[in-house]
């Protein structure tokens, strides 16, 4: 009987339903029309591609995330500044050196902002760049393998949040810090800060051939915190703006305190002049200690060096090279549009947006219209280098990107929205909620000279009720806006992993085409490969033995291996010697105290194994290669500390 | 006869593709192989369409037991077949030089064609027992074993042209570039004869007008 007036009530409600449609002249049936085209916009069929590639940074998680737009399917997560067990990185003898720094093995870092390389100002798909927030580093990327390549560590840096934006030509990628301290360091009382803490601004070389990264040298800034950057392009190209805040130099509840002052500034650095500047001699070499690691793809190995000197510039000895744009409000994001014309602080205690001019910034430089200085940089007028304000009608404006069609879009993080304004007349076209809090947000090469304005990605900071629920921690949420028309419109929810701070966007077709499908074996130079069955071979040298293992669809070579002893330390140096896409081979061993091995074709890695109990323990492998995986596995046996079993190994015998 | 002569020779010539060009394409897609793997069969040897395609087909066949697939050195067929091609060309070259000169007729050029067309008949029948053997020489130990429903072991034999399913694979077999130069240096001898014969003909009315008119 209840079950019979359930369905009346439910027959009662449709009834309701389906009237109320029906008073709405249609109404209802325009927004299911344009639902269902939405669906279609974000509809990627199976064995389809999607069109853009997006790279989202994996913020606490320390890695970069690669995602497809408009699908919002995730591709793969890249290990950079994290030790990362699927793969072994920051486990395998060969990437343990990547996360060394000065400070000894860091396995972790806060990742902010990947900026993908460009030529002439658009993005060329050569490398993505990102940096560590907590201890200072920028990590370069290869776009053929989506491996890690490269970390610098940033010395006299500390929260390198104005981090890693790369010039017109990937001369540099540059590297501010958020937080400014003793330089050099050393042992002080906290609250001497103010005139005696510097934040550095370090420009790294990447070199066109390979990539390498080079610290050529630190701009030593008054002790301000240094929040964002971008690079000048076009016109601009040759500067470098960098917002500021706290330039009250509070040491303590900067809430507060360094929130008193009405305007920060934008710094806008020449470094063409300070680059000309240091090829004359200029700067000074100051002591520093900072680790340097750099992945060889043909040995499959990374190496640490650690450096010991830095050259630094007092930007008051070189005139001309660096001054003060008064910014409301402790701006945090700078962005410069396609044209190189108009820097955009977004203030974000603010509801509106400065906009500053490059050509009468450089006007008012040439007539030296100074509003004073600050610690010896002179502040040009506010007024004589406004191009314009954004009256939003938000509030906390925090990013901005172009669409190369005469628009921008901030994010304002506290009305949750994002704003599409119009360059130069800046007037606000559009306006669209978030869910919830939005932070960064990005168009592919959205900060570069050519946008390719078809998506926004909004990223934001608060999730809440969007998914389904998973306990009190929640992965963060983006959005995707479709801005081919004339405002915008949000199409698509997709959940991120970790908290994406910006991300870099660029088109499938730039990339796809050139990334690696396997490691050739016969380049394979690592020093323990086994490149064929033949090389497989145990070698003992104390209580170190190296196993030189191959595998391939379904066996190792060897997988019997007798004379290990409890006290040994064994590395297992494993090749696969596939050489056909997407036919890696794991690697896991009982009871080793660090993570699994996957080896993609034609890759050697090696793990390190210390046996503390005797008896015969097995090995296997860990992807499910073939028909035949579950018999790929080997044994190992291992005698008590002394003992004298023979060390062999065989295969099949 | 001019004109059928130097018919001849590009024909006879057109058989040199063989030396760039594969003869024959065999192609084996299947749902985990979207970009398929292949082997193209020169007259000196079989090649990977992609560089490492012998290698992954090999690495496919060790679980049914199937041999490697062969090097170039391991079959005597490819130390005879460019010898063969070689004198055919000569051989080809030869008769329409002599026929250009009128030394010979151009019934020369159809004998020329039936011994081409031999000697390939010969060639496919060759393959065939090779991909026969291939195909069915089975290690007996092999890790995958399937019969056929009465009981006898199934073949991978590789069809010898068209196409043929094969487990989870999608096998085509069809002549390639090289093949098909051939086809067209056969079919130009072939026309060579024709036009030969009807030079010959109108030669010889000809001549039988000039007998009747003075």
């Amino acid at each position: 009987m209840k079950k019979y007036t359930f369905h009346l009530f439910a027959i009662l409600g449709m009834a309701l339903f389906l009237s109320s449609c029906g008073d709405q002249n249609g109404k209802a049936s325009s927004n299911s029309g344009l639902s269902s085209n939405n669906a279609e916009k974000v509809y990627v069929a199976p064995g389809e591609h999607d069109e853009f590639y997006a790279f989202m940074s994996g913020g606490y998680s320390g890695n970069l995330t690669v995602y497809g737009l408009p699908s919002g399917r995730m591709f793969k997560e890249i290990p950079v500044f994290s030790q990362f067990p699927t793969s072994g990185y920051g486990y395998s003898e060969e990437t343990k050196p990547m996360l060394n720094t000065s400070f000894g093995f860091v396995p972790w870092d806060d990742a902010h902002h990947p900026d993908i390389s460009q030529t002439n100002g658009e993005l060329d798909g050569r490398w993505i760049f990102i940096n560590g927030n907590n201890t200072p580093r920028i990590a370069r990327i290869s776009l053929s393998t989506f491996e890690t390549e490269e970390i610098m560590e940033v010395p006299n840096s500390a929260g390198n949040h104005s981090s890693s934006f790369v010039t017109e030509n990937t001369e540099y990628v540059v590297a501010g810090t958020r937080f400014s301290v003793p330089i050099p360091q050393r042992d002080m009382p906290i609250n001497e800060y103010k005139g005696n803490f510097r934040g550095s601004l370090s420009f790294i070389s990447v070199d066109p051939e390979d990539g390498h990264m080079d610290l050529k040298f630190q701009i030593l800034m008054p002790g301000f915190n240094y929040d964002l950057s971008h690079p000048g392009r076009g016109k601009s190209h040759g500067w470098f703006f960098f917002t500021t805040y706290n330039t009250e130099e509070a040491n303590s509840l900067l809430e507060v305190n360094a929130s008193q002052n009405d305007k920060d500034f934008i710094a806008a650095v020449n470094w063409k002049k300070i680059e000309e500047y240091v090829a004359n001699g200029g700067g000074t070499m100051m002591p520093a200690e900072y680790a340097h690691n750099v992945y060889d793809e043909e040995t499959h190995t990374a190496t640490s060096t650690l450096k010991k000197e830095v050259l630094t510039i007092d930007p008051t000895k070189v005139p001309g090279t660096v001054y003060f744009l008064p910014t409301p409000k402790s701006p945090h994001g700078v962005d410069v549009d396609p044209s190189g014309e108009y820097i955009i602080g977004n203030g974000k205690l603010s509801a509106d947006l400065t906009i500053h001019s490059f050509d009468k910034m450089v006007a008012a430089i040439e007539a030296k219209k100074f509003d004073g200085e600050a610690y010896g940089i002179p502040i040009l007028k506010f007024e004589d280098v406004l191009a314009g304000t954004v009256k939003s009608g938000g509030l906390g404006p925090l990013h901005t990107e172009f669409d190369g069609e005469g628009n921008a879009y901030t994010t304002f993080f506290i009305s949750s929205e994002v704003v599409m304004w119009k360059l130069g007349t800046w007037e606000v076209v559009d306006r669209k909620p978030t869910y919830y809090s939005v932070g960064h947000l990005m168009i592919p090469g959205g900060n570069s000279r050519k946008p390719f304005g078809k998506y926004v990605v909004a990223m934001n900071k608060i999730t809440k009720d969007r998914y389904l629920p998973t306990g009190p921690e929640l992965e963060h949420s983006a959005q995707i806006y479709d801005i081919s028309g004339d405002k915008m419109e949000l199409i698509y929810d997709f959940p991120t992993h970790g908290e994406p701070h910006y991300a870099a966007g660029i088109p499938a077709e730039l990339l796809a085409p050139k990334s690696k499908k396997i490691y050739k074996l016969s380049e394979n130079k690592h020093p323990f490969a086994a490149t064929g069955p033949a090389d497989s071979k145990v070698v003992r040298e104390g209580n170190e033995v190296h196993i030189y293992m191959s595998m391939i669809r379904s066996h190792f070579t060897p997988d019997n291996i007798e004379g290990i002893k409890v006290g040994d330390k064994v590395y297992f140096h494993v090749t696969n010697q596939e050489q056909d896409f997407d036919v890696p081979h794991g690697f896991a061993m009982i009871g080793a105290n660090n993570s699994e091995l996957l080896i993609m074709p034609g890759q050697t890695k090696s793990l390190v194994w210390e046996p503390k109990k005797a008896g015969v323990w097995p090995f296997y492998c860990t992807d499910f290669c073939s028909a035949l995986h579950q018999e790929m596995q080997g044994y190992i046996r291992v005698s008590p500390a002394g003992s004298n079993t023979e060390l062999s190994w065989s295969l099949g015998e | 006869m001019k004109k059928a002569s130097i018919l001849m020779i590009l024909g006879s010539l057109c058989l040199l593709g063989l030396f760039q060009f594969p003869l024959w394409n065999i192609m084996l897609g299947a749902p985990q192989y979207p970009e398929p793997l292949g082997m193209n069969i020169h007259i000196t040897g079989i090649q990977g369409v992609s560089e490492f395609d012998l290698q992954n087909i090999d690495g496919l066949n060790h679980y049914i037991g199937m041999k490697t697939i062969p090097k170039a050195d391991e079959m005597w067929e490819f130390n005879i077949f460019p010898i063969v091609i070689i004198a055919m060309v000569l051989l080809g070259a030869l008769l329409g030089i002599l026929g250009f000169f009128g030394k010979i007729d151009y019934r020369f050029f159809l004998g020329w064609f039936l011994l081409m067309s031999i000697l390939g008949i010969m060639g496919m029948y060759d393959f065939n027992l090779w991909l026969t053997d291939y195909g069915s020489n089975l290690d007996p130990h092999a890790i995958i074993k399937v019969v056929n429903e009465d009981g006898t072991p199934m073949s991978y034999k590789p069809p010898l042209f068209g196409y043929k399913k094969l487990l989870n694979f999608d096998v085509s077999s069809m002549p390639a570039t090289g093949a098909w130069l051939m086809f067209i240096g056969m079919l130009l001898t072939v026309i060579a004869f024709f036009v030969g014969r009807k030079s010959k003909n109108s030669v010889s009315s000809e001549k039988k007008h000039k007998l009747v008119t003075p």
